[in-house]
């Protein structure tokens, strides 16, 4: 058996269409959106702001925080029941790791930056999707950083190396499948954000990563074009 | 609390202008709906009411009647006040202002029987159709209620049933089988500050209200739902102008559904 086409006739090394643009929340301090296929993304970034409970607060840095949420409707299957499950607590978590290294909190101490992820629609790819927002709220916030992230799934589907898995992919059912969510700081190429599940040697994990860097790249150069944007149509 | 803020609203308003400019009551512009926007719910809309933006998606479950009403299907209304829409919300459990603003959705659906129970009816005593409508504020820039409301009934007027064999729903399989709306109703909130009546508060208006009353009435204009908020009582006179504007200015809302 082999893995020889994909749904959509994406080539194996091309992502779904994308769609970024920043300012979009007004009440925000920085917010984006950002759209891979049928998967959407918002982000809100709020602070530096004055952080409660105060027995968090840092005297040596700001912190960051970061929470995501898939809305109820953004399922395809049933609907998803308000409030964080484990799952959601845990992308939260790994999405503050892959963002915190292009920022510099110093100087805010006893402070807080809030990174709020919304999910109103999710078709696989949606954590990645909350990261690559969520950087370009945080630069629209005009936050000092060294760099973007940009993320994307890359993968395994039966003997191809693909970028972007959809569901029908994920779920692939004649063969080993591999999902790995990568985000990266596209240009020091480094990586914020590792995870994997599924079937892989070491060889095709190596083949994956320079994808997802290759993919990263032309990310990158969505979201930058969408910062411009935003002053363009001010112009 | 926002002294200054008030004085300098109450002496705008008593020269028949507001912070943005605008008339009294007069809605933000632009307002637009949206139909269909969200794929993976069986309904949708997105609801712009000047910078206000709501998303309200529909899910339908099928589960079991209430003993009561065993031929019966019926709605659940959720309200999240997410802290991404704006600065003054918290994570956390849906607190006394989402519930409110969910009730008063519920209500105005329910009591304008927009929906006809009966028919989201699938086996008496046995299934029916619940009809799940979350309500998400994207960016809060007041007014949440009435943009929350004509949202409700946008995504509701865009629903199509999934397919569902007796056992399980099919979520991937939207039928052609359109939700039917047998009554649209319609909520606009009017506000009293100071002496004067006003419609669709922006942010910093909500900060200082004396009253609210949410109107919500149908094309013939029958009311169906009140609900009174705010600190301050309002006398019968007050009542009565505040419904005739909130009948008034249900017209002009009930013009941008298609």
């Amino acid at each position: 058996m082999s893995y020889k086409q994909r749904i959509d006739n994406r080539g194996f090394d091309e992502t779904r269409p994308i769609e970024a643009k920043v300012g979009v929340i007004k009440r925000a301090d920085g917010s984006a959106m950002f759209r891979i296929g049928n998967t959407l993304a918002y982000a809100a970034v709020y602070g530096p702001r004055n952080l409660h409970p105060k027995f968090m607060q840092d005297p040596q840095t700001g912190i960051l925080r970061c929470n995501y949420n898939m809305m109820p409707f953004s399922s395809s299957g049933e609907r998803v029941r308000p409030g964080g499950s484990r799952r959601s607590k845990e992308i939260s978590l790994v999405t503050e790791k892959a963002l915190l290294p292009v920022l510099n909190l110093e100087d805010y101490p006893n402070s807080v930056v809030d990174v709020f992820i919304e999910l109103p629609e999710t078709e696989a790819g949606s954590r990645c999707a909350g990261i690559c927002a969520a950087s370009m709220a945080l630069a629209d916030a005009g936050l000092d950083m060294r760099d973007l992230v940009s993320a994307v799934s890359v993968g395994r589907v039966d003997d191809k190396m693909v970028v972007d898995l959809d569901y029908s992919e994920e779920s692939y059912p004649d063969g080993p499948v591999a999902d790995i969510p990568v985000a990266m700081m596209p240009g020091s190429g480094k990586i914020t954000l590792l995870q994997m599940d599924g079937e892989v040697s070491k060889e095709q994990l190596k083949e994956a990563l320079e994808m997802a860097k290759k993919a990263c790249l032309q990310i990158y150069e969505v979201q930058k074009k969408a910062l411009k944007e935003k002053y363009h149509e001010v112009e | 609390m926002f002294k200054e803020l008030r004085t300098h609203i109450v002496t705008l308003l008593n020269n028949q202008t507001r912070l943005d400019g605008r008339k009294a009551t007069e809605y933000r512009s632009p307002i637009s709906i949206e139909y269909g926007v969200i794929k993976t719910a069986e309904g949708s809309a997105r609801v712009k009411i000047g910078e206000t933006e709501v998303l309200v998606g529909v899910k339908l479950e099928v589960g079991e009647p209430y003993p009561d009403s065993p031929g019966e299907g019926t709605i659940i209304v959720g309200a999240e006040l997410l802290p991404l829409s704006s600065p003054d919300y918290e994570l956390g459990p849906p607190g006394i202002k989402a519930i409110e603003l969910a009730r008063v959705v519920d209500r105005g659906i329910r009591e304008s029987k927009a929906l006809d129970f009966k028919k989201l009816c699938i086996e008496h005593g046995k299934s029916i159709w619940m009809v799940v409508i979350d309500i998400c504020p994207i960016n809060d820039a007041g007014n949440l209620f009435d943009a929350a409301s004509l949202g409700a009934i946008a995504a509701l007027k865009n629903t199509k049933y999934p397919a569902y064999n007796g056992e399980k729903v099919d979520y991937k399989n939207k039928t052609d089988k359109q939700m039917q709306l047998e009554k649209v109703p319609i909520a606009v909130t009017v506000i009293k500050i100071d002496n004067n009546f006003i419609v669709d508060p922006d942010t910093e208006e909500e900060k200082v209200i004396d009253a609210r009353l949410t109107v919500s009435s149908m094309e013939d204009g029958t009311l169906c739902a009140l609900q009174k908020g705010g600190d301050q009582p309002l006398t019968q006179d007050e009542i009565s102008q505040m419904l005739d504007i909130g009948i008034e200015k249900a017209k002009e809302l009930r013009a941008y559904l298609k």
